[in-house]
């Protein structure tokens, strides 16, 4: 069970977020929704730390999260993985080395400075990549791959740390609706195989309720919306997004041409 | 406020005027500072030659005696004898009786300057991620590193070399170590300016594995700088060739040894012998360095 406790962080006297208290229960998927500003990306990066908060708490079982300092704030991101909007591969190493980059963190000071891997470490990695189905890219450079390609690359590094928790921060939002697809796909299906909590910020609204169990509404940093994706009416997308002519068209009818529900239903 | 004329042509003409206003105000500003800076410039220049004592007139009166120099140096050969023996006068291996003591030297002085770069590189490397304000893991490294590596580098490696040869010694030893300071202060700074320009994002990948600051450097950093620290070190090494060539005239061993030996004891031919011999080596081992950094920049560019 992941806590926070009236969470907030400050950037120069503004309040990117502010005192959001939120309970995730282990293999929960939990979508994190709201206009962009409106504090989800800050709020990932505090839960794992690359971010410090400052205010509130950050629990994880008997763990204090937010209190943890050195190795053992290392030991918890690699328990909590996270990936990102821009996927953060090393573009110049080949794919199965940034995935084995997941295993660092279990690596001393001198294996990891002549770049030691095992062959097991290896076999795990390429294990992981066909898991996503990208093992034929294994010894390309990670910067030759396609976005969709390089966050299921993303995937596969945060499955080698064999987290508790995986965050992934707007993973979709610079894909096509394919790659976007896929990516949630495999997101969810570690989820449910894996028994992975996940908590995924997104800006779309039609994915966020076609694959998460909860969702989690943000404006202005605090959580306006919390609940299940059907409670999702439009006078609570109205607290979520505002009322304006940008988000105007939210509220009516999905206007893709391509509705994901139906893809996450096969 | 209240009746406002026709807003297009009011406002473009009104921003116009303003707009060519500005133009010669600012231009106005440009050509004052232009003139002051060159005027200070010239007043620097002034002083540093009254203080230099760079006299044209000297430098005049001194050239002649340059091409004495020069033509004293220059050895006697004979067309018929051309390629005699070491024992004939005027031939080639005459001139260059101590031919293979040089080559001994120059050897010696290539090596040192290869282990020179090479350990520079290293620490050079490793202290470039410290001194690089993006990458450094707290103010006091950061200037600790940047200082250090500002010293090492400021001091020029003919000073360190008296230095190191107070205290080991006349030789090698004294030279190697003298170039390794400086161009590891040369090479840190340089690395260090790399590593400030590029993505961090990788990092910020590495990092939420929970990785260290060193697994951080090693695998976001390292991968994405080195193409440029090695053409950089390679003309590094270009450098540390012609400084472990005349690193000898303070002792620190190589080839200068025998060059200062031979310009104190007036032994004219054999100066022009040696000094063509090193122009010959530097020459071939720029072209060759040249060559290879190309290479990998070129390399770079394709993939």
């Amino acid at each position: 069970m992941l806590i926070l406790e009236s969470l907030g962080k400050q950037f120069d006297g503004r309040a990117a977020v502010d005192r959001v208290t939120l309970r995730v229960a282990r293999g929960q998927m939990l979508g994190v929704i709201g206009r962009s500003g409106a504090g989800k990306s800050t709020l990932l990066r505090m839960i794992n730390r690359l971010v410090d908060p400052t205010s509130g708490l950050i629990r994880h079982d008997d763990r204090l999260v937010s209190a943890l300092k050195g190795r053992e704030l290392m030991r918890w991101r690699a328990a909590c993985a996270m990936i990102f909007q821009q996927f953060n591969l090393v573009g110049r190493l080949d794919v199965v080395t940034n995935v084995m980059l997941g295993r660092l963190n279990r690596h001393g000071f001198l294996g990891s400075m002549a770049g030691a891997f095992s062959a097991a470490e290896r076999a795990v990695a390429l294990q992981a990549l066909d898991r996503l189905g990208i093992a034929q890219t294994a010894l390309q450079r990670a910067e030759t791959l396609s976005g969709g390609q390089q966050q299921r690359v993303a995937i596969a590094r945060a499955l080698l740390q064999e987290p508790e928790i995986l965050l992934a921060d707007e993973p979709i939002a610079s894909l096509d609706p394919r790659s976007s697809k896929l990516v949630m796909d495999a997101l969810r299906r570690i989820n449910r195989d894996d028994k992975i909590t996940v908590i995924v910020n997104l800006h779309d609204l039609d994915i966020a309720r076609a694959y998460c169990d909860r969702i989690v509404g943000l404006a202005n940093g605090s959580v306006v919306f919390n609940g299940a994706p059907e409670d999702l009416d439009s006078q609570a997308l109205e607290t979520i997004y505002g009322h304006d002519v940008e988000t105007g068209s939210l509220l009516d009818e999905p206007r893709r041409p391509t509705d994901f529900r139906v893809w996450a239903a096969a | 406020m209240a009746s406002q004329p026709p807003v297009l042509p009011a406002t473009s003409s009104q921003s116009l005027s303003l707009f060519e206003r500005q133009l010669k105000a600012q231009r106005r500003d440009k050509r004052l500072s232009t003139l002051v800076s060159l005027g200070l410039f010239l007043i620097v220049l002034a002083w540093s030659i009254e203080v230099s004592g760079f006299a044209p007139s000297v430098l005049l009166a001194g050239l002649p005696r340059f091409g004495e120099y020069i033509h004293l140096t220059l050895p006697t050969l004979s067309l018929e004898n051309l390629l005699a023996n070491t024992d004939t006068k005027g031939s080639i291996p005459y001139w260059f009786f101590n031919f293979r003591h040089y080559v001994v030297l120059l050897f010696q002085t290539i090596n040192m300057a290869i282990l020179a770069t090479l350990v520079s590189f290293v620490l050079g490397a490793a202290l470039s991620f410290p001194a690089s304000r993006n990458l450094a893991p707290n103010r006091l490294t950061y200037l600790l590193a940047r200082r250090g590596l500002e010293i090492a580098r400021s001091v020029p490696d003919l000073v360190w070399a008296l230095l190191f040869v107070w205290a080991f010694g006349i030789g090698p030893l004294a030279g190697i170590v003298a170039i390794i300071v400086h161009s590891t202060g040369a090479l840190g700074k340089l690395f260090s300016e790399i590593n400030e320009n590029i993505p961090m994002s990788p990092l910020e990948g590495i990092r939420a594995t929970g990785a260290s600051w060193f697994q951080e450097m090693r695998y976001a950093v390292l991968p994405q700088v080195m193409p440029l620290f090695l053409s950089n070190v390679l003309w590094r090494f270009e450098s540390n060739i012609r400084q472990s060539s005349v690193i000898g005239f303070v002792g620190g061993g190589g080839i200068g040894e025998e060059l200062y030996l031979v310009i104190v004891r007036n032994y004219y031919e054999e100066v022009s012998a040696l000094v063509l011999l090193i122009v010959l080596t530097v020459t071939c081992i720029d072209l060759l360095s040249a060559h290879v950094r190309h290479g990998l920049i070129g390399k770079e560019r394709l993939a």
